[in-house]
């Protein structure tokens, strides 16, 4: 809670604050009235304007009572002494009242009244999933100037170079969504027929392992009955090429020497452990290959303190060319209808993306 | 066939190009310092150095490693002439069984080659993919330390 983790926009890099009660460098001499106006207006102790980045524009809509609560946590922690480094924002962006424009345009705050409707637990996991939670800041597409666009919402967007997938529809998508599995995967646990959480979304599942599983069950419920609203007839279901790509080819070897000992059939990973098979996998299915080219390069890191799923990293391995012949062969395994268009520009793009700059 | 260019050499391989590299080393090559811990890229065990960084050989189908220099842990000495990170591993006695120990050379050697002053945290973050079962990390980060504090140039 220290802060000083880098939060890379389109507008320059921003580094997260310090917030333990710290005096001088965190917020140990923000009384309750200031937290909240920084929750719910996104205006500092001081006065000035905080980034959108800190999403107020979702925790606007909690609770007094939520905000109250979160307020009386982060007072009871312990402080740590230490001061984030500057901000590189980009002009204009750099002129922090500039915000208060931007607030007019998107912060339109306040709970959501609950719909008699629906269920106590759907209202309860719509309250979490726009407010707290605030799913949107990453599973919705940016406007020009980094606010969600509200005719988009949920349409999925890109975060740290993943694709964060639209979450319309996932109960009726092609191959759907259970709530129990997406109640395991929000929970951190591999979901049956889907996969596990990977990249930001792997934090974010760790955290939410820690709430209570009624709250989970509650966001799983509203997001299960968001409905897709794309025009045009949803993508078709995603078919293996049969029979199976020939083996000879330089992505079956590269499967077979660098993946088939968790992922081939017989591993003991899939047969002990009830792993899915790769071709069911969201990043597979997905007609973007983002998330699965980041998570060759990156791997899954090894969570402390858990039981979680691991995945070593194979940027130092596979080359640029290795990883677009195993990702044509893996795509044609799951999906050969829909094969990934310009994968040799997406490999490098997506390499030169994740080195230091 | 198969071209492997291991330790400076190269070796023209009758194997399929979906062999894990370390099965080359270690049976087609008869290098057995690299060993065979999980399988899985878990462990480290296996480690060897694919152009200048540490990978799991064990993962590393032997096609993905043809034309690219692959160097093992007997390239940075030998019983009789161990190398400096070899020397300070039995100088400061960090093996016990002694299982894990070429892919920890050979990790912290990629280290030391691109970063000859690692601090101590970048030392534990660097090694922390590769295991030590009988629980010897702290004589394996002394013997690291004490090359890079003799200042040896890897």
């Amino acid at each position: 809670m220290a802060g000083s983790l880098p939060l890379v926009t389109p507008f320059g890099t921003l580094y997260t604050t310090n917030i333990t009660p710290d005096g001088d460098t965190g917020i140990g001499r923000w009384s309750e009235a200031a937290f909240t106006r920084a929750m719910r207006k996104g205006i500092a102790r001081d006065g000035h304007f905080l980034y959108p980045a800190f999403p107020y524009v979702h925790y606007s809509k909690m609770t007094d009572r939520d905000i109250s609560d979160a307020y009386a946590f982060l007072m009871s922690v312990d402080p740590v002494r230490s001061v984030a480094p500057d901000n590189h924002m980009m002009f204009p962006m750099n002129f922090r009242p500039l915000v208060s424009f931007w607030n007019l345009l998107f912060l339109h705050g306040d709970p959501p009244q609950d719909d008699p409707a629906q269920s106590a637990t759907w209202n309860r996991g719509r309250y979490l999933v726009e407010g707290a939670g605030h799913c949107a800041s990453c599973h919705s597409p940016l406007n020009l100037i980094g606010g969600e666009k509200g005719s988009e919402l949920f349409n999925g967007g890109i975060v740290d170079g993943w694709h964060a997938p639209t979450l319309k529809g996932m109960a009726t998508a092609a191959n759907p969504w259970t709530q129990m599995q997406l109640v395991a995967y929000l929970r951190g646990e591999v979901a049956s027929e889907h996969g596990g959480a990977a990249g930001p979304m792997l934090p974010v599942s760790l955290s939410l392992a820690q709430v209570p599983i009624s709250d989970v069950q509650a966001i799983a419920d509203y997001l299960l009955s968001l409905q897709r609203t794309v025009d045009g007839p949803p993508a078709p279901p995603c078919q293996a090429l049969k029979p199976a790509a020939p083996l000879a080819s330089e992505g079956a070897a590269i499967f077979a020497g660098a993946c088939a000992s968790c992922h081939g059939d017989g591993a003991p990973m899939r047969a002990v452990d009830g792993r899915p098979g790769l071709a069911m996998t969201s990043a597979l299915q997905a007609d973007d290959p983002r998330n699965l080219i980041k998570t060759v390069l990156e791997g899954i890191p090894l969570s402390t303190g858990t039981s979680s799923h691991y995945m070593p990293a194979f940027a130092d391995s596979l080359d640029d060319q290795q990883l677009v012949a195993l990702a044509q062969y893996l795509r044609t395994q799951s999906c050969a209808g829909r094969p990934w268009a310009n994968l040799d520009k997406t490999v490098t793009t997506i390499r030169s993306e994740g080195e230091p700059k | 066939m198969i071209t492997l260019n291991v330790n400076g050499q190269d070796h023209h391989l009758d194997i399929d190009p979906d062999m894990p590299l370390l099965y080359a080393l270690r049976n087609h090559l008869e290098l057995n310092g690299a060993k065979y811990g999980c399988g899985l890229g878990q462990c480290g065990a296996c480690t060897v150095m694919l152009g200048d960084k540490p990978v799991f050989s064990c993962l590393v189908p032997a096609v993905v490693a043809s034309g690219k220099p692959v160097r093992t842990v007997e390239s940075l000495g030998s019983a009789d002439q161990p190398g400096p990170l070899q020397k300070a591993f039995i100088e400061q006695q960090a093996a016990q069984c002694g299982y894990c120990i070429a892919g920890m050379i050979v990790r912290a050697q990629a280290l030391l080659e691109v970063n000859p002053t690692p601090d101590e945290q970048q030392i534990r973050e660097h090694m922390a993919p590769n295991l030590c079962r009988c629980g010897t990390h702290v004589r394996i980060l002394a013997a690291i330390k004490s090359v890079v504090a003799s200042g040896v140039k890897l």
